[in-house]
């Protein structure tokens, strides 16, 4: 069925078609409207799954692994600080090798406290074993929730995911989303049998030597390398069974194109209203949105940034005293390929910052004419965001000057 | 309590084993004793879902000496993963897509993790009734990391972090924060205090409390040799020191009533102190704050006991609220009694049925 729904329904939905068993939840801000929608649902019976309201995040997460082991399809969701406050446990149900789904609705990280959203709670969580996908519509959404499942559940895999979609920006849009009506045999059965007298396996145990603690921690990096094929897999049976293609890297006229913006999430489609601005200035740009950063599809982003003469990374995140995130793994992906174009890196979007045409504009011209002797990233920064700063110090300081 | 409960005496303890020796803890560890007590009345369907702390150490890849399952959660959140292994099995059976065994689930945290870093999920496990079984092996000190200050250490006993120097000379200057009440206010489904020098007593809860559904909550005294400083072959005469003398008061709360299951014989504290190395300096001459920390002591003990209306004096003989053996003229033998014969053999030689006599 054809609906018009939010990102953060979307992404209950997602939860919904794969039948979850189990979600616990805890609210905050933008992601409440997921486990409120479920809530909804379990209420009035249209899903079976039990919802329990947890204490914190660290006690959700905790639990969603457990449970997860336990022999229980689980989806939870968090946002930005529940995401922090959940951290040791991130890298704990991965290490348990326990197969959820995790929504994060991104919002910038505090301090300062904000609504908005960027990147930097989800980068944060790169490294902890999760697998990550980062959607730009609600369409995709719902789609990455759906083969996140199908992948994290894979026995090759074994590895939770986390799908993310921006806070406001997605999560409260409303967009046309194809809802499955049912999801066939895209899905296999729960692969983790249920916990019962003939079956207490121990879990979690600790190891005292390094050797075997190595080997536990490469066979994760390793299951997320299996992961790549794993998705082109399902990426191909859910454009059978649903008719809606997905890939690993998301081109926008990038063929043709002489210079690229990468970027993920839905800033992306600010960037397409750019890039054909600026086509029509006779410039060749075109844009190339990874969709999945974990496992990091390498050799599909190196092809696609082949022949290329520039590449602006976007990052919505920075990394105090070195600057991107996402520039970074771009960049080192590039190191030592043949013909490796020009690439800088950018950041902007932070706390929901909106970018603007101009500043896609300011991008390529860095690209077309590039500065070889700039170091770091380039923050972007416009009249109007200074005008705004400037604005509001100056209410704070009751209309005294503000040194500039 | 024995009244309809299968175990009414120390010969029914079910010889059963599913603590099995072999693990890397320390000799002489009183919470290991308490938990094999718990798992013969709990049997083989139960799991355990562990916080970071010294039993942690019960299983070491690729070793296991525990025929339960097992977890290892992390230091705050035992609980809530005992929540989403009992939220699992309950969705998949109201689902039909498992059989109800009757799978019990038992959380483990040490003192660390039940008074402090645990606190908040622990509260919340009892705020939503949840079903399961929790241990608080309490050694007053975060004993896996070296014996260091935690909200469980009595006042005056040394830690690592409050150390005995020039310009303290009575070590944890805080007194002991009060669990079983902070426990009480949430009105769990049961919750008691035990000790390894008290098997009968231990068993005869655990039984009480598993025909409760809801939160059953457990503070158990460990005797712990390596931190509280003494020799491992003492730990169930400081276990049972620790009753006698009136500093861990056995009780359980049930239905809106405390009651206490063991009246103490009010043996003079300093026995119990002076056995323990966390306790030297108040028996140090030359400290010119141990006399009036000791009294500190004592005044704890007689307030807490006169607010149960009972006037901590010595006694000759040990009274049983309900008259039936507690099984602690036993206990000291306990230990290698129950280590040291294989399964199914295990009786008791000379068991006093009658403790008045057994006591006097």
């Amino acid at each position: 069925m054809l609906d018009l729904i939010t990102g953060n329904e979307a992404i209950a939905w997602g939860a919904r078609l794969a039948q979850v068993d189990y979600v616990p939840i805890y609210p905050i801000t933008p992601q409440t409207e997921i486990v409120e929608k479920l809530s909804e649902w379990a209420a009035n019976g249209l899903i079976r799954a039990r919802i329990t309201k947890m204490e914190s995040e660290h006690s959700m997460i905790t639990a969603a692994g457990a449970a997860a082991l336990a022999g229980a399809r689980t989806f939870t969701a968090t946002s930005s600080q529940g995401l922090l406050y959940a951290f040791e446990m991130l890298y704990n149900v991965s290490g348990w090798r326990a197969p959820f789904v995790l929504a994060n609705v991104s919002r910038g990280l505090a301090a300062p406290l904000t609504l908005l959203p960027d990147h930097n709670d989800a980068l944060a969580a790169r490294d902890s074993g999760f697998l990550q996908f980062y959607a730009e519509t609600c369409q995709e959404a719902l789609d990455s929730v759906l083969i996140a499942y199908r992948v994290s559940e894979s026995r090759k895999v074994m590895l939770p995911s986390m799908v993310n979609i921006d806070g406001f920006y997605l999560s409260f849009t409303r967009e046309k989303v194809m809802i499955p009506d049912e999801l066939g045999d895209f899905l296999p059965p729960y692969p983790i049998p249920a916990i019962s007298a003939g079956n207490m396996p121990s879990m979690g145990p600790t190891v005292l030597d390094p050797s075997v603690y190595s080997y536990f921690k490469y066979q994760m990096h390793l299951a997320q390398i299996s992961a790549l094929d794993e998705l082109k897999k399902a990426i191909s049976d859910y454009e059978k069974v649903f008719g809606i293609k997905r890939s690993l890297i998301d081109e926008y006229m990038a063929e043709d194109a002489d210079y690229v913006i990468v970027m993920t999430s839905s800033f992306a489609t600010m960037a397409r209203k750019a890039i054909k601005s600026i086509r029509e200035k006779g410039i060749k740009v075109g844009l190339i949105r990874p969709w999945v950063l974990r496992p990091f599809p390498r050799d599909d982003l190196l092809s696609a940034l082949a022949g290329k003469r520039g590449v602006a990374v976007f990052d919505q995140d920075v990394s105090p005293g070195f600057g991107g995130a996402l520039y970074a793994e771009i960049a080192s992906s590039l190191y030592g390929a043949p013909d490796a174009p020009h690439i800088a890196s950018f950041i902007g979007g932070l706390g929901g910052k909106e970018p603007t045409i101009e500043e896609f504009e300011f991008m390529i011209r860095e690209l077309i004419s590039p500065d070889l002797t700039r170091r770091g990233p380039v923050m972007l920064w416009t009249d109007k965001d200074q005008r705004i700063l400037d604005e509001q110090r100056s209410i704070a300081l009751r209309g005294g000057v503000v040194g500039r | 309590m024995a009244g309809d409960l299968s175990i009414k005496t120390i010969r029914e303890t079910p010889l059963e084993e599913y603590l099995h020796p072999g693990s890397s803890m320390c000799p002489g560890c009183g919470a290991q004793v308490m938990i094999r007590l718990m798992l013969k009345v709990l049997g083989p369907k139960t799991f355990i879902v562990n916080a970071a702390g010294c039993m942690t150490l019960l299983q070491t890849y690729p070793y296991s000496n525990l025929k339960s399952g097992w977890l290892y959660t992390a230091f705050a959140s035992a609980p809530a993963g005992a929540q989403g292994i009992r939220d699992a099995l309950d969705s998949l059976i109201s689902q039909g897509k498992a059989r109800d065994e009757g799978i019990k689930i038992l959380v483990l945290t040490g003192d660390g993790g039940a008074y402090d870093i645990g606190l908040q999920a622990t509260s919340a496990a009892m705020d939503r009734d949840l079903d399961f079984y929790y241990l608080c092996y309490d050694n007053e000190a975060y004993g896996n990391t070296g014996f260091q200050q935690s909200g469980a250490s009595p006042y005056g006993s040394s830690t690592t972090t409050s150390p005995i120097g020039r310009l303290n000379p009575v070590g944890t200057e805080k007194r002991k924060k009060n669990l079983f009440e902070i426990w009480k206010a949430h009105n769990p489904a049961y919750l008691a205090t035990i000790s390894p020098s008290h098997p009968l007593d231990l068993m005869q809860k655990v039984e009480e409390a598993a025909r409760r559904k809801g939160p059953k909550m457990f503070i158990g005294y460990a005797s712990c040799p390596t931190g509280m400083g003494f020799d491992p072959s003492l730990s169930i005469k400081v276990a049972q020191l620790a009753v006698d003398t009136g500093v861990w008061p056995l009780k359980k709360y049930v239905d809106g009533k405390v009651t206490h299951t063991i009246i103490p014989r009010f043996v003079p504290v300093e026995e119990y102190l002076r056995l323990q190395a966390r306790f030297r300096h108040l028996f140090d001459e030359n400290n010119p704050a141990a006399k009036e920390a000791i009294a500190k002591i004592k005044d704890e003990i007689r307030s807490y006991w006169k607010a149960q209306g009972i006037e901590a004096k010595a006694r000759h003989h040990m009274v049983i609220a309900d008259g039936s053996c507690c099984g602690s003229c036993f206990s000291s033998s306990f230990l290698w009694f129950s280590w040291g014969i294989p399964s199914g053999k295990g009786k008791p030689s000379s068991l006093h049925t009658n403790m008045e006599v057994a006591m006097l």
